[in-house]
């Protein structure tokens, strides 16, 4: 049975039938715009907490390519362009909704209430994760492109049997849609009707490879073969992008299985900072995308309908500063770890190659010590 | 290694290369570039984000005769295409009684020390040593990346190729004649010596000539060992029979590695010429480190001295 995009009910059998359109409520300009199946549920005040968390998230995120071209971090995965995507999304999870990003979910993170300290420590490579993924529902950040979406499938699966009224959603990128491990998490969460929201967010490249480079369709029609829904977003719009993930997660946690969401947006930045994209894309591709800002937009309506004043701007300005400027401080502060890290929890108990290896360059390490003194 | 790749093109048509970001971007190390715009799209693909189709499809092409040269971004993602090299690539020739030829390279960069996150800093070799129909080799330096890698491609068994990444960098005068070139599948002494032989392949043939070099007690013999499998045991025994010492060195981790193999096909090919039990350098039985460990836990030239030193003291 074919499903309607939008609406998870059966579509109409006509394969003339135009694709449903991108879901969007919030022009560019900043212009409400109406939809046939989503509104805006959000009052005033938790408008102004969208944007704040997007104004926040960009300058943590400014701060940290700044901390890597400074050295301090080895490499940075810039969200640029992508907040509205993530600060949307995010705000439509539960606290007991279980997330499962990959590595550049920085504003997911925030709104899970991870500490953005955290976040750098993989990038300053002093660990490979600072915070616990039980305590905020948000699980350790994936590099091993598409691999998560199987965990994300499974915990749903135990949601499921748990009897709770939860779901996951999973964070992916576009070109991990051609990962045989997304395909295997769409089979499986369809076949076990799992409680679970797959989170595309389509920023068009992935590194230098163009969307085309990996399908032929738009991508959340990807869906409609696995048996599920699937439905594109302008990933720009942070209205549409809440409306549409929390209709999404309300589905799964009310036994109606999985959603595909495609958020169409852009990766304003290169790929990570050791990346150049000057090689691969046009600038004028970028310059279209400025026009679209999820910032911007945001900030042109609260504008518009006198929902804030000069004095809002500035306190957020403010506040993004500060917490910039604070974890810039802490991330120099940041210690590196004891070499005998290395041996720390790779298995619940004690173990004797471990030990031994551990022993053995202890006492290494120290008969250098021994020499200068 | 692009030069070589170039070269290879350029001799026979049935040559392609596929990977992720190979093409326009010249692949993330720059190792393909200019390649696509010579060649075009039909030869050097930029494929979907799927390794394990990298692989399959590349089997799949060389079934229609063609040479494919598969590019791994980063060691830690050859695992999506685990199941295809070793259930599939390295089987077919004899599944087939010898009617089916896979002339596959896969190509992958392999090793620490660039300060990278997880997953990018791998030494993944044993896994692939240890399954029959691979030939596994190691280039070391910049002129066996150019010969090894066109040895590579002619040769008619699927071939993974690893390239030490933190050696990229390196330069070195490159000889444009293959002719003279030493087999890939030949271990080459890379610096004489008489007291210990030291082996190694891929970057750590680097800090072994190093460590050589600074070791003013005892003369160390370095051999690159380079062809992993199959392994040129002639060269390596030679050595050890000649020095009566020998300590093997690599990234990977000690426990189970590829140093396994080595110290026990010395031992018992060449026991009575040993002065000593082989000694083995590399990486710990844990995942690998955080980057800001990793020079604690990568060989460096210290812990290969100090193993020489163990084994004079035996
Ligand atoms: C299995 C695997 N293969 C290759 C890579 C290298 N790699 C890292 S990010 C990336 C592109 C990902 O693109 P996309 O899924 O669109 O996510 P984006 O980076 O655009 O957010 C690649 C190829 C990887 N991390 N994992
Ligand atoms: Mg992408």
């Amino acid at each position: 049975m074919i499903v309607d995009a939008a609406r998870g009910a059966p579509l109409g059998t006509d394969a003339q039938s135009p694709p449903p359109e991108l879901v969007q409520l919030l022009t560019p300009e900043g212009e409400r715009v109406e939809h046939p199946e989503y509104d805006v549920n959000l009052t005033p005040e938790e408008i102004k907490g969208l944007y704040r968390d997007l104004v926040i998230v960009r300058r943590i995120d400014t701060e940290a390519v700044a901390l890597t071209r400074q050295g301090e971090l080895g490499i940075w995965a810039s969200l640029l362009g992508q907040e509205a995507a993530q600060i949307g999304s995010a705000h439509a999870l539960k606290q007991d909704d279980m997330a499962f990003p990959s590595y550049r979910e920085h504003g997911v993170a925030w709104c899970r209430g991870v500490d953005p300290l955290d976040l750098l420590g993989l990038f300053r490579g002093v660990n490979h994760a600072g915070w616990d993924p039980k305590a905020h529902n948000f699980h350790l950040y994936t590099i091993v492109i598409g691999s998560h979406t199987l965990h994300a499938t499974g915990y749903a699966m135990g949601i499921q049997r748990d009897g709770a009224e939860n779901a996951a959603i999973v964070y992916f990128g576009d070109g991990a849609t051609s990962q045989g491990d997304v395909n295997e998490a769409f089979v499986w969460s369809a076949a076990q009707n799992a409680p679970i929201v797959f989170f595309c967010q389509n920023n068009q490249w992935a590194i230098s490879e163009p969307l085309e480079k990996q399908s032929r369709i738009p991508l959340y029609r990807r869906a409609e073969g696995f048996g599920f829904p699937g439905i594109r977003v302008d990933g720009n719009d942070v209205f549409a992008v809440h409306a549409v993930t929390q209709k999404a997660l309300d589905n799964a946690r009310s036994g109606q299985g999985p959603t595909l969401i495609e958020a169409f947006t852009y990766r304003m930045g290169a790929h990570t900072t050791t990346d150049d994209p000057t090689r691969y894309r046009l600038q004028a591709e970028l310059e279209s995308w400025k026009l679209k800002d999820p910032i911007e937009r945001l900030k042109a309506y609260l504008v518009k309908n006198q929902l804030a004043d000069r004095e809002f701007f500035d306190a957020i300005d403010a506040e993004a500063k500060e917490v910039g400027s604070d974890l810039r401080r802490r991330c120099l502060e940041l210690p590196d770890p004891e070499p005998t890290a290395i041996w720390e929890n790779v298995y619940a108990t004690e173990h004797s190659l471990l030990a031994e290896e551990r022993g053995q360059f202890t006492s290494y390490l120290a008969s250098f010590e021994d020499v200068s003194r | 290694m692009n030069e070589g790749l170039r070269k290879a093109m350029e001799n026979d048509p049935k040559v392609l290369i596929m990977g992720e970001d190979v093409g326009k971007l010249g692949g993330v190390f720059r190792v393909t570039d200019g390649l696509q715009k010579d060649f075009g799209e039909a030869r050097v693909i930029d494929t979907p984000l799927a390794e394990s189709g990298i692989v399959g499809t590349a089997i799949g092409l060389a079934l229609r005769g063609y040479r494919p040269v598969c590019e791994i971004q980063f060691d830690g993602f050859v695992f999506p295409a685990f199941n295809q090299i070793t259930t599939q690539l390295a089987k077919m020739r004899m599944r087939s009684l010898g009617t089916l030829e896979l002339p596959v390279v896969i190509r992958i960069p392999c090793g620490g020390g660039i300060g990278a996150v997880e997953h990018h800093s791998e030494s993944p070799e044993a896994y692939f040593t240890h399954t029959g129909g691979l030939r596994v080799v190691a280039c070391s330096n910049p002129a066996d990346a150019y010969t090894m890698i066109q040895q590579a491609i002619e040769c008619p068994d699927p071939v993974i190729f690893f390239e030490p990444k933190r050696r990229y960098w390196d330069k070195a005068p490159v000889d444009r004649d293959l002719s003279k070139a030493v087999p890939f599948d030949k271990a080459v002494v890379a610096r004489p010596g008489e007291d210990v032989t030291v082996l190694a392949y891929g970057p750590m043939v680097k800090t072994a000539l190093e460590a050589a070099q600074a070791d003013e007690q005892h003369s160390i013999e370095v051999v690159d060992v380079r062809s992993l499998n199959p392994l040129d045991e002639e060269t390596v025994l030679e050595s050890v029979r000649r020095t009566g010492r020998c300590v093997v060195v690599h990234e990977a981790p000690v426990f189970n590695g590829y140093g396994g193999e080595l110290a026990a096909r010395i031992t018992e090919k060449c026991f009575y010429n040993l002065e000593a039990p082989v000694l083995r350098v590399g990486g710990f039985s844990t995942p690998y480190p955080p980057s800001r460990l990793e020079d604690h836990y990568l060989p460096d030239l210290d812990r290969v001295l100090d193993a020489v030193d163990r084994t004079f003291a035996w």
